[in-house]
C-alpha cells in the first residue's frame, strides 16, 4: 500500500479530474463520482489484487471488480488511469466522439479495466455473481467485488441476485452499496424509500457490514479489508457504506442537485480552488 | 420428377426441445467449459440430463430471468460458456434490456436457449407465444438468430452455437415435428440448407415452416409449379448468397415463419432483396396479431401458417412476376 498521506493526496487529484472531465462536456454525473473517490483509492490502491499492465477480460488469478451504477464512470476513468490500466491524458476524451471513455463503462471500446457495460440499473450484482461462481469452479482464489448505488436497489433484479447469492452460498464476494442516501429526483426517502435497508440484506441471508465514513480513506481501508475476514463463509457480504454525494465541493454537498449535472465554467473554478492540483492534472 | 414428400420422408416426430437437450447432453461431456443454466423449466427445456450429469456446472436460478442473464454474462468471465434455458417469451421480451447491456453490448459469449416459441406452444395462450423474439433478438448488434427446423437439426445447432464465440440466440419449441434432417448433416451457422432446385418460385421458411413449406412444395410440384425450396436455420447472419441465386432464377419469393410479419425472417428477406434484387415477395406469418388458446394445429391453421397458406401464397407471387 502506498503511504496513506500520498492516497490522500490522490484523492483530491481525482476531485480535480472528475470536475475537470465533466465541466469539459458540459455532462456526466459529478456527484456520486465525488462521494465514491477514496472507495475506488482504495480499493486499487490497496485492496484489489491485479495486474494493470496485463489486462484480460477473463482476469484469472486476480480479484475483479464490476461497477454496477456505470453513470459514476469518471472516478472509475480516473482511478483505473492513475492506477495504469490507460494513459491519464486519455481522461480529456471522456464522453467525447470516438473515445474508449464513454459515458457509461463499456468492454465495446475495448478500455482496459473495463469488463462489463454498465448504466442502466440493476444489473452488476448478477454479473458479480456469474463471475464468483466461475472463479469458483476454476479453483481461483481472487475475490470479486462490486459496487452498487442505493437508488439502484429500487431495481428488482438486485433482490433477485441477493436471493440467489446466499441461497447459493457465493462467499467469494463483497458488494458495497454507495450509501449516500440521494438519487437524481432526490433524497432516496422521498422518492422511493428502502425501508431498513441493513435488515433487508441480513434478512436475505448476507453478511452485512458498514463503513460509518466511506469519504475517510482509512476507514473505507479498513472496511475493505475487514470484510475479507468474513469470505469463504458461506455467506455473500455486503458493505453499507455511508457517503457525502458531492464530498470535497462544498456547493455540490448536501443536495441531489449535482447528481446529473456538469458545472459551469464560474463553478469549476469554485470547485478547483478547494481541490488543488496534488499529482498533476490530466 | 421424385415426390417431395419421399424425398424427406420421416421415422419419428420429435421436438425440437429434445434436440436442444440432446445436443446439451453432449457438450457437457465433450467441453468442459460448457455451464448450463435454468429459470424452474429444466423439464420443459429438456435439461435435465445435463443436470443429472453435470450437477457442478449446472445453476437452478429459480424463477429469475433477468438475474440469470446476468450471471450468464459473468460466468463468460474466466472462460465458461453459459447455455441459458427458459420459454422465447421469457428468454427475450421479459429480459431485453439485461441482454442488450450485459450480453450483447458487452459481447458475451452466452448462447440463449429459448424453447415454446411461438403459436405450436398452443393451449397455454398468448401470454406465452411469443411471436416478437426473432425481431427482437436480430435488432441486436452482433447478436447470431438460429431457428432450426426439426430434433436433428437442433441438436446439430446447439453443438454448433457452443464452437461460435459470441451471442447467441437460440429458438425452438414444444410440439413433436417430423424428424427429416439427417443425423449427421452438418449444421454451419449463417448456411441455408438448400431442399430442392426449382425454377418458378423460391420458398424460403424457418423452423416449424419448414415441414409445411416441403409439404406445400409437393403440392406445388404435383401442380406442374417448380419450386426451388430454401431451409433458413440462421436468421442472421443471413446467408444473402444462397437467396440471391435462388431468387435470381425464380424472380419471385414466398417467406414462410412461426413469428410477426413485422421483423421476422421475411422482413430481412425483404431488406436484403430490396438492394440487390427487388422481386415479388409474400409473407406467410402472423399478421400484427396476438395468438390465443388452442392445439398448435388448429392455431397454425387459424393463423394462416399452415402448408395451404404456403401454397396459395405461392401462386399469388407466380401471378404478380
Amino acid at each position: 500500500m502506498d503511504n496513506l498521506k500520498d492516497l490522500e493526496l490522490l484523492c483530491t487529484q481525482v476531485r480535480r479530474d472528475i470536475v475537470r472531465m465533466v465541466h469539459a462536456v458540459s455532462s456526466g454525473h459529478p456527484g456520486g463520482s465525488l462521494g465514491c473517490v477514496e472507495y475506488f483509492v482504495a480499493l486499487y490502491k490497496s485492496v484489489l489484487k491485479y495486474d494493470a499492465s496485463k489486462f484480460s477480460m477473463d482476469g484469472k488469478g486476480e480479484d475483479l471488480f464490476f461497477l454496477s451504477n456505470g453513470h459514476i464512470s469518471p472516478v472509475y476513468y480516473s482511478v483505473l488511469s492513475r492506477s495504469g490500466f490507460f494513459p491519464v491524458k486519455e481522461l480529456n476524451t471522456f464522453r467525447k466522439l470516438n473515445t474508449r471513455l464513454q459515458g457509461h463503462p463499456t468492454t465495446h471500446e475495448g478500455l482496459p479495466g473495463i469488463r462489463i457495460a454498465s448504466g442502466s440499473l440493476g444489473q452488476g450484482m448478477s454479473v458479480a455473481i456469474g463471475a464468483a461462481i466461475t472463479k469458483k469452479l476454476n479453483n481461483d482464489s481472487g475475490i470479486i467485488f462490486s459496487l452498487h448505488g442505493d437508488g439502484e436497489l429500487q431495481e428488482g433484479q438486485i433482490w433477485e441476485a441477493a436471493m440467489y447469492a446466499a441461497a447459493n452460498k457465493i462467499d467469494n464476494y463483497i458488494a458495497t452499496i454507495d450509501y449516500n442516501g440521494r438519487q437524481i429526483d432526490g433524497d432516496v426517502d422521498n422518492v422511493l424509500s428502502l425501508g431498513n435497508l441493513k435488515a433487508k440484506f441480513e434478512a436475505f441471508g448476507w453478511t452485512t457490514l458498514e463503513i460509518e465514513n466511506g469519504n475517510n480513506l482509512e476507514a473505507v481501508i479498513k472496511g475493505l479489508n475487514n470484510a475479507k475476514i468474513y469470505l469463504g463463509k458461506g455467506k455473500p457480504i455486503v458493505i453499507l457504506m455511508r457517503t457525502e454525494m458531492g464530498m470535497g465541493v462544498d456547493y455540490m454537498m448536501g443536495t441531489h442537485k449535482w447528481h446529473g449535472s456538469a458545472p459551469n465554467d464560474e463553478q469549476l473554478q469554485k470547485a478547483l480552488a478547494q481541490l488543488p492540483e496534488t499529482v498533476g492534472d490530466y | 420428377m421424385t415426390p417431395l414428400l419421399n424425398k424427406f420422408s420421416f421415422t419419428e416426430k420429435k421436438d425440437t426441445r429434445s434436440g436442444f437437450g440432446a445436443g446439451l447432453s453432449e457438450l457437457g461431456k465433450s467441453n468442459p467449459n460448457v455451464v448450463a443454466l435454468c429459470a424452474d423449466l429444466t423439464g420443459s427445456l429438456k435439461m435435465d440430463a445435463f443436470q443429472k450429469a453435470h450437477p457442478e456446472r449446472f445453476f437452478q436460478v429459480g424463477i429469475a430471468e433477468a438475474n440469470m442473464m446476468g450471471i450468464a454474462a459473468g460466468l463468460t468471465i474466466g472462460g465458461k460458456i453459459p447455455f441459458t434455458g427458459t420459454f422465447a417469451n421469457f428468454s427475450t421480451g421479459r429480459v431485453y434490456d439485461q441482454i442488450r447491456q450485459s450480453i450483447a453490448y458487452s459481447h458475451k459469449n452466452v448462447k440463449i436457449c429459448a424453447s415454446h416459441a411461438g403459436l405450436t406452444l398452443g393451449e397455454d395462450g398468448a401470454t406465452h407465444q411469443i411471436l416478437e423474439d426473432i425481431g427482437l433478438m436480430k435488432m441486436l448488434p452482433g447478436m447470431v438468430v438460429i431457428n432450426p427446423c426439426d430434433y436433428n437439426q437442433t441438436k446439430a445447432a446447439t453443438l454448433a452455437i457452443a464452437a461460435h464465440h459470441g451471442p447467441v440466440y437460440l429458438r425452438f419449441g414444444r410440439p413433436a415435428v417430423g424428424n427429416f434432417t439427417p443425423a449427421d448433416q452438418k449444421f454451419e451457422i449463417g448456411k441455408a440448407v438448400h431442399l430442392n432446385e426449382g425454377k418458378d418460385v423460391t420458398i424460403i421458411a424457418t423452423g416449424h415452416l419448414v415441414w409445411k413449406a416441403i409439404e406445400a412444395a409437393d403440392a406445388l410440384e404435383k401442380k406442374g409449379i417448380s419450386v426451388d425450396l430454401i431451409n433458413i436455420h440462421t436468421i442472421k447472419p443471413l446467408d444473402t448468397d444462397a437467396i440471391l441465386k435462388s431468387v435470381t432464377k425464380t424472380k419471385c419469393v414466398v417467406t414462410a415463419e412461426e413469428h410477426q410479419m413485422n421483423g421476422g425472417l421475411g422482413d430481412s428477406v425483404t431488406q436484403f432483396l430490396s438492394r440487390s434484387l427487388p422481386v415479388p415477395q409474400e409473407y406467410v406469418a402472423v399478421n400484427d396479431s396476438f395468438g390465443e388458446s388452442g392445439t398448435p394445429d388448429e392455431l397454425m391453421v387459424k393463423y394462416g401458417l399452415d402448408a395451404a397458406n404456403i401454397i396459395q401464397a405461392a401462386e399469388k407471387v407466380i401471378k404478380r412476376k
